[in-house]
């Protein structure tokens, strides 16, 4: 009796070991980053690229509209890629494109938006990359979509393409 | 000759206080920062790696102790931005608590085999 009682506790045991490893081998060693969806925006102050004034996010995000917040800098080369794409949304008049530039050369980045064209409504410095921390972001490209309640609904890392642009459209429809 | 002794002693006194609070800060910034994974590097903590995300944390997690936020509560903004996964020591919630547990219920268990086993032996 004690000798099955000990058998089946080992069997239980391997048997989960094995689920439990089962199941790992399943999962994607790749990490993804979770989409941290409806959250507010930060309370931040930053300086404007062109004018070097200090503009509040009240101020920032104050129009009843639909907002996308793009992080970039002009050493990236996925923004450079994603930037046709940003020049066509910043066309839609249901949506206001923010430039968040990610700890750049400004007058690198100003040859990259004079080169290139300006998407931005409002294009902000962040020169140490705190900023693109209260927005939970990584690094660049990165873009968040923010709604009329000035909540973030939606949040893409890496460079947009022609797949999501179509998504974006359909949310600030 | 008195007042400027007791100038001394009270600059002294003073430097010695700050340094030590300084100490102590750096102390929680290193702890902290070897518990909070750099998200974009491989198995590195943000004390460790040299990356751009890692020098934007280190800079938010020094002016978050300047301005006096509790370690908690400095890893709970961070949850909040990125989830669990920035930290390296886990939360006892709902979807870890079987990790706290199971050492737990495997020690339990081995120590009720082994008893058995000791008195079946006496």
């Amino acid at each position: 009796m004690k000798n099955k009682i000990n058998l089946f506790i080992i069997i239980f045991f391997l048997g989960f070991c094995f689920v439990i490893f089962y199941k790992g081998l399943n999962n994607s060693s790749i990490y993804t980053p979770k989409n941290i969806n409806k959250k507010n925006i930060p309370i931040f102050e930053a300086k404007d690229l062109n004018s070097s004034a200090y503009l509040n996010s009240k101020k920032i995000f104050q129009e009843d509209s639909f907002y996308i917040v793009n992080i970039w800098a002009s050493w990236c080369a996925p923004c450079r890629a994603e930037h046709p794409l940003l020049m066509e949304l910043s066309k839609n008049q249901s949506v206001k494109v923010i430039g968040l530039n990610y700890r750049d050369n400004l007058n690198n980045a100003k040859k990259f938006i004079n080169e290139l064209g300006n998407p931005y409504f409002q294009s902000i410095i962040d020169s140490d990359g705190t900023l693109s921390v209260e927005f939970g972001a990584y690094g660049v490209p990165e873009t968040f979509i923010i709604d009329k309640n000035k909540m973030i609904i939606k949040k893409i890392t890496g460079p947009i393409n022609e797949k999501i642009v179509e998504e974006i459209k359909l949310i600030i429809k | 000759m008195k007042t400027l002794k007791i100038f001394i002693i009270l600059f002294i006194i003073i430097n010695f206080s700050q340094s030590k609070s300084n100490e102590k800060n750096d102390d929680l910034k290193n702890k902290i920062l070897k518990n909070i994974r750099c998200l974009i590097c491989q198995g590195q903590s943000v004390y460790d790696s040299e990356s751009d995300f890692a020098f934007s944390i280190k800079l938010i997690v020094d002016r978050k102790i300047s301005e006096g936020l509790k370690e908690e509560l400095i890893y709970e903004f961070l949850r909040g931005k990125y989830g669990d996964w920035i930290i390296y020591d886990p939360k006892l919630n709902k979807k870890t608590y079987i990790l706290w547990l199971l050492p737990l219920l495997l020690f339990l268990l081995g120590g009720a085999i082994m008893r058995k086993k000791l008195k079946f032996t006496n």
